[in-house]
Parts: structure tokens; C-alpha cells; sequence
């Protein structure tokens, strides 16, 4: 019988409150990985900063732990230069749509196959209890005294628009879900989003575990390859759908789309200058 | 009447100008007339000025042409051929009696007294008016006494490269008609050449190499195994990300135009962490977004290559211009305590061996490397002998992990934890921009914070000990040092040539940080230390009084956008060191 590989560190404690939602995710991503058949070395889990970001501190996998925002273009780097990695880039609401926000448009329009999970509960953690860009309007925290005064963010309806190659979203009280669509966006040859509800028991009374059971829905009979049905989904708010909203299997991704993979396979790491083309390189500059 | 180049009695080189609008060709003039004198034989040297913009405006080449090599500005116009009626004036602080202007005298419309050559009219003859440019390749290649096959020769293959073939021909009828006109200038005794002719040929010299300063990074790097860029363009910065770009093909170099910098430092970082060598390009205020990335190389102990190429700031400031004014900004950028290096090149083969060696110490001490140079550096070029392949292969600082791989092992010599590469072996890699233990996992353990902070910064002392010692130009038997650093190396040399004192000596920084011991004893046998930078608070003399206790006693900084130019700055020296200068 095959050894069952356990991506669970166990000599760490999370530092998360008791019932956060993040315990659930990390389950999930767990699970997953082990019912891929994957093993930890191939594994790079890429994050940023805030409660979310934790997250591979506590798995058994590579960790490129970075700044607040910025998981996505080292996730894109890392590979790029070895496309034999399972790349995923974990994080906040706060930090994938807010501080990051720019690399979340790019990185769309890159396409690598990467998964990007996003944890949202609509709330800042780390900091403790600021809106995120996608509270609620109304929301009250110490910093947003009168309730939150902007839109919210809408993730999905963004990534859809800029034809994102896979777009879903799970709530983390969904385990079984969580684990399936987690395994179909690692699975998915390109850039994958799965938007994470999930509660924050500490700052967030608004949207708890029960609220999210009472305004989520698991999308059936949807056609995730048509973008204009994807949209519409997307842009519904009194209860909000979760599933696979839009996949686009089309598209060729970064790495393919780079000419570096094209004759060579080998990873970075072992490749050599080309001493010949560097010297009729230097010996053009005769001319 | 009969007028003279009168600087070939004592100068030994002729200084041109080439002056227009943004998009006239003057690059193209520059381009051409470089290689086609290089390849005749003579010693040549390129700089530009121009605005910040891609049309109109006032734009200016210098070359200057010698039988000995030249390799800095200066402020001397011996020929100018101004190509519209705003040129003359733009560069009349440096025209004098002496200077001899050749254009057409009915479109310039100046009072000054202009040698008349109707480009337009010729060019307009030959087929379309941007054809002057070529005849004025061709005038002053006649002048000078250019090869004349090797000048139709190589504006043939330059055309035939640049895919437009069906230019080729007309281009080189104008270039024949150029060389026509000079010989006609000469023959009406307009201009006499037997001071042009006095430049010596030199047949070693046809196989010099010519590049700029973006080009010599950009194959340093090549050179250092790069093989990941990712920036934003910004000029001055932009030509190594083109260079690079342009080359990835040959050399399986991923070049990717990040949406900001923030993004480019973060891949960079990423790709090091794969296994790759990777660099980032930018500019002052670039490089500003980049602070936060370059602090995460400095907790995750990455290997960065950061190519810092100077403008004058603040803000968006003098955007095409030159200054060497954000050492301090490289010194003190990113919060934290860690050790780095800053290179500066000093001249076209240092930046070749120098951005190499960026790649080599990034990897070697996990540290992030700068190379330091500016806008000046990056769009000059003269002959220089050679460029060495690298003999062997990279000497790569990476281990194959085992399975109880630790990524910040606190047990090793020199703060250095052996580097693993994800997918390399056994071990998991952590990487952390959190305080980490020795796995790379997040802590607030004081004694762990303390070791940490220790062996990070512990390399610094020995990046000390390796710093390359600075370069002595004259006689060890001194009175007088002057000291630069970077881009100036050339231009304060010509200018000690120029002034010919044997108690006066330069000290020249191609490392400005961490600078070697041995300078220090350099620095204190001095009676007088004068410092020369091109910027407004003598950031260098600054670092030099902190880092070695010395007193400067004298500063001459230039801060106009402008380089430095040797026979201005010998001047400048000679009042200073008289007492008449205005001393800072």
C-alpha cells in the first residue's frame, strides 16, 4: 500500500484564534494535496503578509514567506524558471485586492500556472478589525467610525472581465466542496482564483459562520465555460453563488508562452552560458 | 577666407557637435560616424544630452576624435554642425572664436559666421531630406580623412540590418556626396586640413570594440549567468533591459516587463529562489518602490543584482540627465539592518567585470548587490581593447538539500547557510521575511531574533575584507589627492593629464561601499583631499569621513544634469587648489 504523505507540520502551532476559519482552509489545501499525490518537495506555497499568509508556516511544503501583497510575481518567477513546481500563492483579502491589487490585474493577464487562494472575510485580522476592500458597505470598525463608505470589491466579476482562466469561490463551512474545487484550480493547467469566504470569529460580527450558511449557495447546472453567464453569476449579490464560476482551458500559459522552455528543459539551476555566442556577441561590438 | 582647426597644435583630438531637434538622426550620425572613424583607425568618443522628449527640442552628440585614446567630455567645440536654427544657441557657452560651425547658412539664419554647406539641398537632390544627416556622415568622415570604402561598406550593412534595403542605395549616394563637399571645403581653402590630417591612424585600433555603458552592464550580466530580468523601463535604466530583452533568445534569458517595480523586485527575488540569476534595472525613483523588495532580500538573505542607474531627483527631476546623486538612497534603502555592496564602474570594461562580479558576491554572501551608474555612463562609449569570455563555467553557491535541510543554519562560518533550491534534493526550503528559526519558520524567540541579526550582518565584515582597494592614477609620492568614484574616472584623469602636476594623484572608487581598509591609508597620507562628484552634497566625501575618520578638505561637485568635462574640470582643480574657487 502506498505511504499516505502528510503535508501537516506538526511541531508548530498556529497562531490563529480558536475557531478562526483559516484552521478549515488549512484542512482543505491539505487534503487536497494529498488526495493530487503530490509530495511536499514539489510544493512551494508563495505568501504574503497577515493572518492568511501563515498558512504554509504551518504546512509541510516549501514556503516563500514575503511582503505584504507581493505573493503573486514571485509565485509567477518561481515558475517560470522551474514549471516542474506546484506553485500556489496564498493570502488575505486585504492583501491579494488591496495592498496587491495591481500584481492580481497582471498576474491575470499573464496566465501562469499558478493557484491563487485568497482567504476573504471581508475583514482585516493582523491588524486588528479595519475594513477590507471587500467589507460590506456600512461596515463599522474603529477606523471606518461612520460604516464603510465604498463599493466593495468584487474579485470574481474582475478576474471574469480580464478572462481569468479559472474563477471560483468556496466557503471554508464547505469543507468537502473547499477540497474538491481546491483540486480542480492546482489542477488546472493556468492562472486559477479561488475566493475563500470564511469567518473571522474575532472582528467580524457581521458576516459569521451562519451568515455565510445562510447567504451562499453551491451553483448548479452552470455553464462555467460561457464568460457572460460566468459574469452575471458573479455579479450577484443577495446570495452569493460558490462553485466554479469560469474556466477557460484555451489559453496558453506564461510559462509556455516563454521562449526559455522552448528547446531546453532542464531547470534553471543547471543551465550554462553559451561561452561561443557570448564571444561573437562581445566581437560585434567591432562594428 | 582660410580658417584653422585650431586645437590639433595642442589638443591631439578634434571635439564635434552634432546638434537638432529629437528625431532629426543625430544618433544615427553618432551611430555611424563612430564606427566608420573607429574602423579607419582612430581612437574615438561618444556622449549625447538630450531632452525629455522623442521629438523636437534641442539634442546634442559630442565625438571626439584622436590618434591617442580619448574617453571623457569636454567642453571645447572645435566643428559644430548645428541641424536646425535652435542649435547654435543651445550650445553657445561652449562655442568660441575658434570653433568652426558648418551647415546651411540660409536655414540657420545666425549671425555667426557659418561655413555654408546646403545639406538640404543635397539631400533633396538625392531623394528626400533626411539624407542630410548622411551627408554630414560624409562630410566629416572627408574631413577627417575616413576610410571611404570602409564608411560606404559599413552604411551599407548598418541599412541592410536594420531591415531597409531599399535605403541603401540612396544613403550611400549621400555619404559620397558628403565626402564630395569636404574635399571642396578643403580645396576652396574654407577649412584646411592639414590639421585634420594631423590625426595619426592607428591599425590596431580597427579592432577595438565600441559599446556604451547600458551595453557593457548588459553583457556583464550575460557574462555573470544571468538569465532573469524583470523592470520597468525608466530612463536612464531602460537600455540594459533592452540589451538583455534583445538577447534572450541566444541566451535563455527570461525578460519580463513587470506592471511596477514593486513587482519586478519580487519576481526577482522569486527567480533567485528557483535556482535562477536574476537582476532588475531602474532608476532613482524606481528604485524607491523597489526599498521595501530590496529589504526581503536582505531577511530572506536572497542574492539580488540591482542595476541603480543615477538622474537627477528629486521626484521626477531631470528625467534624460546625469547626476551622480543617490549613492546615500542605495546605502540606506530598505528598513532594517543588513549588509549589501555598491559597485560604481568607472569605465566601460570595469562595468563588464564589475556587474559579473555583482552576480558572483549576490550569490556567493545571499546579499544584495548594486551596480551604481548613471545617465552619463550609460549613453557614452569609446574604443576599448577587448572583452574576456569568462573561462570557466559559473561556480554555482548551491547545495542539494538532504531531508533535515535547514535554510538558516546558525551553525556555519561567515554568516553564509548553504542556499537550497526547491525541488534540489530532499530538504524543504523555507524562505521568511518574518524573524525565522534556523527551518525558516516564523518566531519571536529573542535569542533566535539575536543569533539572526548576527549572522546576517556578520558578512559585512568579511565583504570588508574583499572589497576591492580603489585605483591610484599618478605618483604613490603625493600632496594632493583627488578622489572619484563611478562614471567620472575618465574625465578626472584627462583632467590631471591636462594639469600635469606630479604632487597632485587620483584615488578612484569602483567600490564605494563597503570600501577596503587599504584606502583609508591612501586617504591619510594626503596633505589635501579633494573630492569631485556629480552631485550637490558630496554624498561620497561624506561616506568617506564616516567610514575612515578623515576630514575632506575640499569638495568640487557639479550638479547641472550635466557630466563633468576634463578641460573645464582641470580648471576647476587649478582655481581650488589656488584658493579661487568657490569651495564647499
Amino acid at each position: 500500500m502506498k505511504k499516505s504523505i502528510d503535508f501537516h507540520k506538526q511541531d508548530i502551532k498556529p497562531a490563529w484564534c480558536p475557531g478562526c476559519g483559516n484552521f478549515l482552509i488549512l484542512k482543505a489545501l491539505q487534503q487536497a494535496l494529498v488526495e493530487l499525490s503530490l509530495i511536499p518537495q514539489q510544493v512551494v506555497v508563495v505568501s504574503g503578509i497577515g493572518q492568511a499568509a501563515k498558512t504554509p508556516q504551518y504546512l509541510n511544503v516549501h514556503m516563500f514567506n514575503g511582503l505584504h501583497g507581493r505573493a503573486l510575481p514571485p509565485a509567477t518567477a518561481i515558475k517560470a524558471c522551474n514549471p516542474q513546481l506546484t506553485v500556489i500563492a496564498e493570502g488575505g483579502d486585504g492583501d491579494m485586492y488591496g495592498e496587491g491589487g495591481n500584481h492580481f490585474l497582471h498576474t491575470i493577464r499573464r496566465n501562469p500556472d499558478i493557484t491563487h487562494l485568497v482567504h476573504n472575510n471581508m475583514v482585516y485580522g493582523l491588524t486588528k478589525g479595519q475594513a477590507s476592500p471587500t467589507s460590506e458597505p456600512g461596515f463599522q470598525t474603529p477606523v471606518q467610525v461612520d460604516g464603510v463608505i465604498s463599493d466593495p470589491f468584487n474579485p470574481l466579476a474582475l478576474a471574469i472581465s480580464l478572462d481569468a482562466s479559472f474563477v471560483a469561490r468556496v466557503f471554508c463551512g464547505n469543507l468537502e466542496h473547499t477540497v474538491e474545487i481546491f483540486k480542480q484550480a492546482i489542477k488546472h493547467p493556468g492562472y486559477a482564483l479561488v475566493d475563500i469566504f470564511q469567518p473571522c470569529v474575532t472582528f467580524n460580527r457581521v458576516n459569521t459562520f451562519k451568515w455565510f450558511q445562510e447567504n451562499t449557495y453551491v451553483l448548479q447546472d452552470h455553464d462555467p465555460y460561457d464568460r457572460n453567464k460566468a459574469f452575471a453569476r458573479a455579479i450577484e449579490r443577495d446570495r452569493l453563488p460558490l462553485g466554479i464560476f469560469y474556466q477557460n482551458k484555451q489559453k496558453k500559459t506564461f510559462e509556455q508562452k516563454l521562449s526559455v522552455h522552448k528547446d531546453q528543459k532542464t531547470t534553471f539551476l543547471f543551465r550554462t552560458i553559451n561561452r561561443d555566442k557570448l564571444g561573437d556577441l562581445i566581437k560585434k561590438r567591432q562594428y | 577666407m582660410k580658417r584653422i582647426i585650431r586645437s590639433m597644435a595642442s589638443e591631439q583630438d578634434i571635439s564635434l557637435v552634432l546638434c537638432g531637434e529629437a528625431g532629426q538622426g543625430i544618433q544615427t550620425v553618432e551611430q555611424l560616424l563612430t564606427r566608420i572613424l573607429k574602423l579607419s583607425g582612430y581612437y574615438v568618443f561618444a556622449t549625447k544630452e538630450y531632452m525629455s522628449r522623442v521629438r523636437g527640442g534641442s539634442n546634442s552628440t559630442q565625438i571626439r576624435v584622436s590618434s591617442k585614446p580619448v574617453q571623457a567630455p569636454i567642453a571645447r567645440i572645435d566643428v559644430l554642425i548645428p541641424l536646425d536654427k535652435e542649435a547654435i544657441e543651445h550650445v553657445s557657452t561652449h562655442l568660441d572664436k575658434h570653433t568652426i560651425i558648418i551647415g546651411d547658412q540660409e536655414r540657420l539664419n545666425s549671425g555667426k559666421n557659418v561655413i555654408d554647406v546646403s545639406f538640404l539641398k543635397m539631400a533633396q537632390e538625392i531623394g528626400k531630406s533626411i539624407y542630410g544627416n548622411i551627408i554630414a556622415v560624409g562630410l566629416l568622415s572627408g574631413l577627417l580623412d575616413g576610410e571611404f570604402e570602409i564608411g560606404k561598406h559599413f552604411i551599407k550593412s548598418y541599412f541592410t540590418e536594420k531591415n531597409k534595403e531599399e535605403l541603401v542605395e540612396d544613403n550611400i549616394r549621400a555619404f559620397e556626396r558628403g565626402y564630395q563637399e569636404a574635399h571642396r571645403l578643403i580645396k576652396e581653402e574654407q577649412i584646411d586640413s592639414k590639421y585634420f590630417l594631423n590625426l595619426k591612424k592607428n591599425s590596431k585600433v580597427k579592432n577595438n570594440l565600441l559599446l556604451n555603458g547600458a551595453e557593457a552592464v548588459g553583457l556583464g550580466a550575460i557574462a555573470g549567468g544571468c538569465n532573469f530580468i524583470s523592470s520597468y523601463p525608466m530612463s536612464p535604466s531602460t537600455g540594459v533591459l533592452i540589451f538583455l530583452a534583445q538577447q534572450a533568445h541566444n541566451f535563455n534569458i527570461i525578460a519580463e516587463q513587470a506592471e511596477d517595480e514593486i513587482s519586478a523586485i519580487n519576481m526577482a527575488l522569486g527567480a533567485w529562489y528557483a535556482g535562477a540569476r536574476a537582476m532588475v534595472t531602474t532608476s532613482g525613483g524606481g528604485f524607491d518602490l523597489m526599498t521595501e523588495g530590496l529589504s526581503l532580500a536582505g531577511m530572506l538573505e536572497s542574492p539580488l543584482v540591482i542595476h541603480l542607474a543615477q538622474r537627477p531627483g528629486p521626484a521626477t527631476g531631470l528625467p534624460t540627465r546625469t547626476e551622480q546623486g543617490d549613492l546615500h538612497l542605495a546605502l540606506f534603502a530598505g528598513h532594517g539592518e543588513f549588509p549589501r555592496v555598491i559597485l560604481a564602474p568607472a569605465s566601460i570594461e570595469d562595468a563588464y567585470q564589475l556587474t559579473q562580479k555583482a552576480f558572483y558576491w549576490a550569490d556567493q554572501y545571499q546579499i544584495p548587490v548594486f551596480v551604481l551608474t548613471d545617465q552619463y555612463f550609460m549613453d557614452s562609449y569609446y574604443n576599448i581593447d577587448k572583452l574576456e569570455v569568462p573561462k570557466g563555467e559559473i561556480v554555482r553557491c548551491i547545495i542539494k538539500t538532504d531531508s533535515d535541510y535547514q535554510r538558516y543554519n546558525l551553525k556555519v562560518k561567515n554568516g553564509i547557510s548553504p542556499r537550497g533550491i526547491p525541488g534540489f534534493g530532499e530538504g524543504l526550503v523555507r524562505v521568511d521575511s518574518d524573524e525565522h528559526d534556523e527551518r525558516g519558520l516564523i518566531t519571536e524567540d529573542s535569542q533566535i531574533r539575536k543569533s539572526m541579526v548576527e549572522k546576517r550582518n556578520s558578512k559585512e565584515y568579511y565583504l570588508k575584507k574583499e572589497a576591492l582597494s580603489p585605483v591610484l592614477v599618478g605618483s604613490s609620492d603625493y600632496r594632493v589627492l583627488c578622489v572619484g568614484w563611478g562614471s567620472t574616472y575618465h574625465i578626472i584623469k584627462e583632467a590631471l593629464e591636462r594639469l600635469d602636476k606630479p604632487d597632485i594623484t587620483l584615488l578612484h572608487f569602483q567600490q564605494v561601499y563597503p570600501i577596503s581598509e587599504e584606502s583609508i591609508n591612501y586617504l591619510h597620507r594626503a596633505e589635501q583631499i579633494v573630492v569631485i562628484e556629480n552631485n550637490y552634497s558630496g554624498q561620497f566625501s561624506q561616506l568617506l569621513e564616516r567610514q575612515t575618520g578623515i576630514t575632506v578638505d575640499t569638495r568640487i561637485l557639479k550638479y547641472d544634469g550635466l557630466p563633468f568635462y576634463a578641460d573645464e574640470l582641470a580648471q576647476e582643480i587649478k582655481d581650488v587648489l589656488e584658493g579661487k574657487g568657490d569651495q564647499k
